[in-house]
C-alpha cells in the first residue's frame, strides 16, 4: 500500500516536470502560431535597415515615394497600387476595470491597409474617414481598454479620436491595435517619418529582384521582408526567453522526478528480491532481469508523461495576454499543443524513467542469486 | 567412491565466506558421489554449510576450489550465463518457502521456466497441466499463491520444479513450513519423483521423517562430511 503510495507520487512528480515541458514547447508554438499568423508571404514589409521592428524604423517620405513607384508591386481592383505606407505609434492606455496603463499599438493605415491583411474584417461599425480623427480598435483592445468601444473616445497625441469601428483579426497581433489615418497621426505625434511601407507583389517570385534592387539603391537605407519572416525574426528573442525560463524550471524539476523515480524503483527491487533470485535460480538471465526493471521504470515514465501532456493539452483553453518585447506593446496568444510538443514529451517522460531506473534495474540484475534467497 | 551411473560427482569442493575482512570458511574439501535416481538427505545442524552445498550442486554458487560435475558438464568452469542456461534445462528447485511469484496464478508460476524454452503456447499448456496434475492440483490452477494452502503451494512449486523435466531436483528443508499432513504429503510426491519418474533428489532437512524417505542420508558438520 505505502509502495503503491510511492509509484502513485513518483507518477505525479513526473507528469508534473511533464507538464512544464510540454507547456513550455505549447507556449513557444503558440506565440509563433499567432505571429507567423499575422504575415501573408505575399507582402512584403520594408523597414530602416538594421532595426528589429517597425517601432523602432523610420522611412523617410522621399524613401517611401522611390519604393512606391517599384515594378514589383501588385495593383488593386480599383487600379490603385496595393501599398500602405504606415505609422507605428506605441502609447499608455488605461485598461477598464483597473484603470491600470499599459502599452497599445497605435497604427497610422492607409485606404491599402485593411485590403493587404485578409486576416483583419470589420465586425463591428465602420471604417474610420481619411483624414479624420476617426479610429477603428481591435476586438481584444475593444474589450479591454477604457475608451476603446464602438462610441466611445479616446484621448492621445493632444487630440480626441472617436471609435466608429471594431476589428477582427483572428489570432494575428492586429487584435492588439488600433488603427488610424496615418496622415492625421503624424500629425498628432509631430512624426515627421513613416515606420513602413507594406505592399503586396503582382509576382511573389519577384521578391528576391526587388530586395536586390531596393538594398543596393545608394538613396535608400533600407531591407525588404516577407512578411511572415519579419514577423517570425520578431518572435524569436520572446520564443527563446520562454524556452530558456521552461528548459530551467523543467531541468530542476526534472532532477527531482529522476530521484523519485530512483527511490521508486528502488524499492520495487527491495521488495522482489525474493522473485529475483527465484528466477535468477530457474535459469532467467540476469538481462532478463534488468530489461523488467527497466521496462517497470519507462512503463513508469510513460504514465508520467501520458498524465503530463493530458494535463497540458487543457493549457489550450488558456489565452494568454502579455508583452510584446519588440514593440512593447499588448499581445494575445494561445498554448497550442502539436504532435510533435507530444512526442517530445512522453520522449522526454521516457527518458526521466530510464534515468531514475537505470541504477536500480543494473543492481536488480548484478545481485547474486544466493543472497538474493537468503535475503527473503 | 564414485559409481558407473553417478550422475552428480563432487571432488574436492571447498568454499568460505567473507564477512568484513573475516574468512568463514564453510565447506571444508568436501568429496563425494550421487547415483542417478537416488533420493539423498542431507542433514546436520545449522549452519553447518547444508544450503552452501546444495546450492553449489544446483549451480547457483560458485565454489572457491574443487570440482562438481553433473551428468558429464562440469558446471565449476560454466561463465554465469552459461550456468543460468544449464539451471533452466537439468535443474528444478523446491525451497522453504515455496517462491511462487505472488502476481501470478498457479498455471503461470509452473509456465514460468517454459517461457525460457522454444515451446509453442500449446504444447507449454499440454506440459503444465502434466505438471499439475502430477502435483493432483489440477482444479486449482487459476489461484494465486495466496488463495492456496501451504502444502498446496509447495505442490505448485513442484510442478514447476518438473514441467521442464530435469534430472535432478534440489530442495532445501521443502517440509520446513509445513504441518504434519502436508509435509507427509511432500514426501510422498518427492519419493514418487524419484520412483516413477527416476529423478535424482537432493534435499535438505532437519525432518527425520524426511529423511526416512531418502535412500541415503549424508551428514554435514562445521563444513566436514561425517560419514561415507
Ligand atoms: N552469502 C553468505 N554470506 C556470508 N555468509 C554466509 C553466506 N551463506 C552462508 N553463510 C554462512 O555459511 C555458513 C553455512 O550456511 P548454510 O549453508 O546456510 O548452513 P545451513 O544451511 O546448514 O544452515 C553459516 O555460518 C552462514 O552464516
Ligand atoms: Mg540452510
Amino acid at each position: 500500500m505505502a509502495r503503491r503510495m510511492t509509484t502513485v507520487l513518483t507518477a505525479s512528480g513526473m507528469a508534473l516536470v511533464v507538464f512544464v515541458f510540454a507547456a513550455t514547447l505549447m507556449l513557444t508554438d503558440g506565440l509563433q502560431k499567432t505571429l507567423v499568423a499575422t504575415g501573408s508571404s505575399d507582402n512584403v514589409i520594408v523597414i530602416r535597415k538594421g532595426s528589429q521592428s517597425e517601432v523602432q524604423s523610420g522611412v523617410e517620405r522621399l524613401q517611401a515615394n522611390i519604393v512606391e513607384i517599384q515594378p514589383e508591386i501588385a495593383t488593386g481592383s480599383d487600379s490603385r497600387r496595393l501599398l500602405a505606407k504606415e505609422l507605428v505609434v506605441l502609447i499608455n492606455l488605461p485598461k477598464r476595470g483597473s484603470n491600470k496603463p499599459a502599452n497599445v499599438v497605435i497604427r497610422g493605415t492607409g485606404t491599402a491597409s485593411l485590403t493587404l491583411r485578409h486576416q483583419v474584417r470589420l465586425i463591428e461599425g465602420r471604417m474610420p474617414r481619411p483624414g479624420s480623427a476617426e479610429i477603428m480598435a481591435g476586438a481584444s483592445i475593444a474589450r479591454r481598454f477604457k475608451g476603446a468601444g464602438i462610441g466611445e473616445h479616446l484621448r492621445f497625441g493632444m487630440r480626441d479620436w472617436t471609435v466608429v469601428g471594431i476589428f477582427d483579426a483572428g489570432t494575428t497581433g492586429f487584435n492588439s491595435e488600433i488603427w488610424g489615418d496615418v496622415d492625421q497621426l503624424m500629425q498628432a505625434f509631430r512624426r515627421p517619418v513613416y515606420s513602413s511601407v507594406l505592399f503586396r507583389l503582382a509576382d511573389s517570385d519577384s521578391f528576391e529582384k526587388f530586395k536586390e534592387r531596393i538594398e543596393s539603391d545608394p538613396r535608400l537605407t533600407l531591407e525588404a521582408k516577407r512578411e511572415p519572416r519579419y514577423y517570425l525574426d520578431q518572435s524569436e528573442a520572446m520564443s527563446k526567453f520562454l524556452g530558456i525560463l521552461g528548459m530551467t524550471l523543467t531541468v530542476i524539476f526534472s532532477l527531482g522526478a529522476i530521484i523519485g523515480a530512483m527511490i521508486t524503483m528502488y524499492a520495487t527491487v527491495a521488495n522482489r528480491v525474493a522473485e529475483i533470485g527465484t528466477l535468477r535460480a530457474l535459469g532467467f538471465q540476469r538481462s532478463s532481469i534488468l530489461a523488467a526493471f527497466l521496462s517497470e521504470a519507462l512503463l513508469l515514465g510513460l504514465i508520467g508523461g501520458l498524465a503530463g501532456v493530458f494535463c497540458a493539452s487543457f493549457m489550450q483553453l488558456i489565452t494568454i495576454s502579455t508583452m510584446n518585447w519588440q514593440t512593447f506593446s499588448e499581445l494575445a496568444f494561445s498554448f497550442r499543443l502539436t504532435a510533435a510538443t507530444i512526442l517530445k514529451s512522453i520522449g522526454f517522460s521516457l527518458l526521466m524513467g530510464l534515468a531514475g531506473g537505470l541504477v536500480p534495474a543494473v543492481r536488480a540484475g548484478q545481485m547474486s542469486i544466493v543472497d538474493a534467497l537468503r535475503e527473503s | 567412491m564414485e559409481s558407473e551411473t553417478g550422475i552428480v560427482t563432487i571432488r574436492n569442493v571447498t568454499k568460505s565466506y567473507r564477512r568484513g575482512s573475516q574468512v568463514v570458511p564453510v565447506l571444508e574439501d568436501i568429496s563425494f558421489g550421487i547415483r542417478s535416481g537416488e533420493f539423498l538427505a542431507l542433514m546436520g545442524p545449522s549452519g553447518s554449510g547444508k544450503s552452501t552445498l546444495l546450492n553449489l550442486i544446483a549451480g547457483i554458487d560458485k565454489v572457491d576450489s574443487g570440482s562438481i560435475s553433473i551428468g558429464g558438464c562440469e558446471i565449476t568452469t560454466l561463465s554465469d550465463s552459461e550456468l543460468a542456461g544449464w539451471r533452466a534445462v537439468n535443474v528444478g528447485f523446491v525451497f522453504q518457502f515455496y517462491n511462487l511469484i505472488p502476481v501470478l496464478t498457479a498455471y503461470e508460476n509452473v509456465e514460468l521456466p517454459l517461457l525460457l524454452t522454444r515451446l509453442t503456447r500449446r504444447e507449454r499448456r499440454e506440459h503444465v497441466e502434466a505438471a499439475l496434475d502430477i502435483v493432483s492440483l489440477s482444479d486449482r490452477m487459476d489461484h494465486r499463491p495466496s488463495q492456496l494452502s501451504g502444502g498446496q503451494q509447495q505442490r505448485v512449486a513442484i510442478a514447476r520444479a518438473v514441467v521442464t523435466d530435469p534430472a535432478i531436483l534440489v530442495a532445501d528443508e521443502p517440509t520446513g513450513d509445513l504441518d504434519r499432513v502436508s509435509a507427509g504429503e511432500i514426501l510422498s510426491l518427492m519419493d514418487h519423483l524419484v520412483r516413477d519418474f527416476q529423478k535424482t533428489i537432493i534435499m535438505v532437512t532437519h525432518d527425520p521423517r524426511a529423511a526416512e524417505k531418502a535412500h541415503v542420508i549424508r551428514h554435514l558438520e562445521k563444513g566436514l562430511l561425517t560419514d561415507g
